[in-house]
């Protein structure tokens, strides 16, 4: 390997086309398995609707819209619940946190700011959706100090955050409903009005296209500059091509559903526009809070991989005492997981109130234990150290693409909790199982 | 005796460390000049660790002063160590087992592009060219490091101490989980870092070992310090009854755990 020559992976010959194409492409098997999971629920649902009504049901525009759109609160927290988990803790009270901050942005929004800035002042909803995030924050790094200073254990330290947090919504709201919210805020929970319709929806593909084929290009010359291995250009053209796919695919889809009827005929006389026969077709384009989950994950990835901060989190869950041998400040680190993973439960209680256009105390209830569950699903290991973003997106997705199918398929609630239930435990199953066969090889 | 006439490299006075009611180490004092090798023997819960451990931050003392070519040192931390030059081999290793070796060589000390992200492509870059060094078969730098052989972690548990333009190097059990040849290896780099001037605390309780690499020999029993002679002053079996019977002999300095008579 002394050559100054850049090296291209060898092609091992007679090896199979799958497993070249991975080690070519650097793919992570596992989230070839997830994605090929997901495809599978998807497809099977799609199916099943169609020998149920004649018509498949599931890989409509409309469902997969409502799908992306229904995911994003848990989505938005299961990012920092990856982080949260990698460090060997747990946060059982995202839940309660999302349910507090949404009163408390209730309340600002519907009884105190009015008073101070006028009823439809343009800067009632940015001012609470600040106080939110700051008040999410603080409650996480509140949290994150009892763990790291006084030790408590996080299990405990959650789950009486938990129920204080929850108890502290019901006093804030005194058990009562808080509605309308502000309309702008509003918007942030997605609907016709809360999406960015077609154009947008259509720029921000090409930007996400040009941002791929950026990054591979980036990456490639960082390789060439070190002389590391590089990737063979067939598999670099490879990704480039499926990324755009799914950029162009995936706005294809959204802007495939239109506004529904009625909305849309209100919007065109409100604009005295001449609705043309069979109504008019306005897309939707992508929902706001979808927006919202992508730029957590890509935010929160970054933060993961390419921060001095997300590799001491990832270490300290590897061997939290060779951190602290190396000189990191453990104790810092917990408090700033626990302040982001504050802060994500802060928007998401924001996405979910707005969708809502209301706020109450039992707002996500029961939602922690769906942000574990996605971040499990997706790849990340209790024992700590181990948990990727996009696994957790992924993970997310699965569970919301099994309830929503079910309802579809007009399934018992009862009996969706326990397909849930299921399926968490199966994953993991399916997952150890696998880690052992490859730990061995 | 020439280097007894420079002043040392490391000089630790009076060192005590409790915990609750046991005294780890108890009025400990130790040497090191550049270019020497120190072993220190003792068996197990005898202080050694512990003694070190003050000297590489990992535990604040009680009481002592640590002094680093003749100034004194404040060391509180791994970190205030490392400003200092001291780099620790610990017999656990303390790699980051999720990452991979790169990421544990500049743990605490990574390299940052100019915006402030990691430079991963620039520490894997160093990484291979300090593990061509001491390690030329090593190829495998994008696994974590739980995936390697025993000989492997050492390796990258070793280059992240040496790499970083270590003075004082401390040693803890550095061949323990090793076979015969990768003992040899580093037996070699011993020999290497001496000679570049490196100052080497070596901890161990293969007596062997310590006589085939030290130039002088310190024990502790209890806690405390039995005594220290140069290795060519006294017999295996005279640093045997050191360390078994506390008994110092006539070639070796008697300290605080001397047993009399």
């Amino acid at each position: 390997m002394s050559s100054s020559a850049p090296i291209v992976r060898s092609d091992v010959p007679d090896e199979p086309l799958f497993k070249r194409l991975m080690r070519a492409t650097e793919i992570d098997t596992r989230m070839v398995g997830m994605i090929a999971a997901l495809t599978l629920i998807w497809v099977g649902f799609n199916v099943y609707t169609y020998f149920q009504s004649g018509e498949g049901l599931f890989l409509t525009p409309r469902n997969l819209w409502n799908l992306t759109v229904q995911t994003s609160s848990v989505a938005v927290m299961a990012t920092g619940m990856v982080l949260i988990i990698v460090m060997r803790h747990i946060d059982l009270s995202v839940g309660a946190i999302l349910g507090f901050v949404s009163t408390i942005i209730g309340v600002t929004q519907t009884s105190v700011l009015p008073y101070y800035l006028g009823l439809d002042s343009p800067y009632i909803w940015i001012v609470t959706v600040m106080l939110g995030l700051v008040v999410g924050a603080a409650i996480g790094a509140l949290h994150g100090s009892l763990v790291a200073y006084l030790g408590i254990p996080a299990f405990i330290v959650t789950l009486g955050g938990q129920l204080f947090w929850r108890g502290a919504a019901w006093w804030v709201t005194t058990g009562k409903t808080i509605a309308p919210l502000d309309e702008r805020f509003a918007l942030m929970g997605g609907g016709p009005l809360g999406s960015i319709g077609a154009v947008a929806s259509w720029s921000l593909a090409a930007l996400a296209c040009i941002g791929i084929v950026i990054g591979l290009y980036a990456g490639r010359r960082r390789r060439l500059r070190y002389n590391f291995p590089l990737r063979p250009m067939w598999a670099e053209i490879a990704l480039a091509v499926v990324g755009c796919f799914v950029a162009l695919g995936a706005t294809w889809v959204v802007n495939d559903y239109p506004w529904p009827e009625r909305v849309a005929a209100n919007y065109a006389t409100a604009h005295h526009i001449q609705a043309p026969e069979g109504g008019l077709f306005i897309s939707t384009g992508y929902a706001i809070p979808v927006l919202i989950v992508l730029v957590a994950g890509i935010v929160m990835t970054f933060i993961a991989k390419r921060t001095r901060f997300g590799r001491y989190v990832y270490a300290i869950g590897g061997n939290p005492e060779a951190a602290e041998l190396a000189g990191i400040n453990t104790k810092k680190i917990t408090v700033l997981v626990f302040a982001i993973m504050g802060v994500l439960a802060a928007i998401s209680g924001c996405i979910e109130s707005a969708r809502l256009d209301a706020a109450t105390n039992v707002l996500g209830q029961f939602e922690e234990l769906y942000v574990i569950a996605a971040a499990v699903i997706g790849g990340t290991s209790l024992m700590g150290g181990v948990g990727t973003i996009y696994g957790a997106l992924i993970g997310a997705l699965v569970i919301q693409s099994l309830q929503s199918g079910m309802v579809l398929l007009g399934f018992d609630s009862a009996f969706q909790e326990m397909v849930v239930g299921v399926v968490l435990v199966g994953a993991v199953g399916i997952d150890t199982f696998y880690r052992r066969g490859t730990a061995r090889g | 005796m020439d280097a007894q006439t420079k002043v040392p490299l490391v000089e630790m006075k009076d060192i005590s460390l409790a915990f609750g009611g046991l005294k780890a180490v108890d009025h400990a004092s130790i040497d090191l000049y550049p270019g020497e090798v120190v072993g220190l023997l003792g068996h197990n819960g005898a202080g050694k660790s512990c003694l070190i451990k003050v000297l590489s931050g990992a535990y604040p003392r009680d009481s002592g002063q640590i002094f680093i070519n003749g100034e004194e040192a404040h060391i509180a931390n791994p970190r205030d160590a490392k400003g200092y030059g001291i780099e620790t081999i610990y017999q656990t290793l303390a790699l980051a087992d999720n990452v991979d070796a790169a990421s544990n060589l500049y743990l605490g000390r990574e390299i940052m592009t100019r915006w402030g992200t990691l430079d991963d492509s620039a520490m894997e870059h160093e990484a291979r060219k300090v593990m061509a060094r001491l390690n030329p078969n090593f190829r495998r730098f994008k696994d974590p490091v739980t995936a390697l052989s025993g000989g492997q972690r050492q390796s990258v548990a070793i280059a992240r101490a040496i790499h970083f333009n270590a003075r004082i190097l401390i040693m803890d059990e550095p061949t323990a989980a090793l076979g015969p040849a990768e003992t040899a290896q580093v037996g070699e780099l011993i020999k290497q870092l001496k000679s570049e001037g490196i100052g080497i605390f070596l901890i161990s309780h293969d007596i062997h070992d310590v006589f085939d690499l030290a130039d002088r020999v310190t024990v502790m029993k209890n806690g405390r310090i039995v005594g220290a002679a140069p290795v060519k002053d006294v017999t295996k079996d005279e640093v045997l009854g050191m360390i078994i019977l506390g008994k110092c002999p006539p070639g070796a300095t008697p300290g605080p755990g001397a047993v009399a008579g």
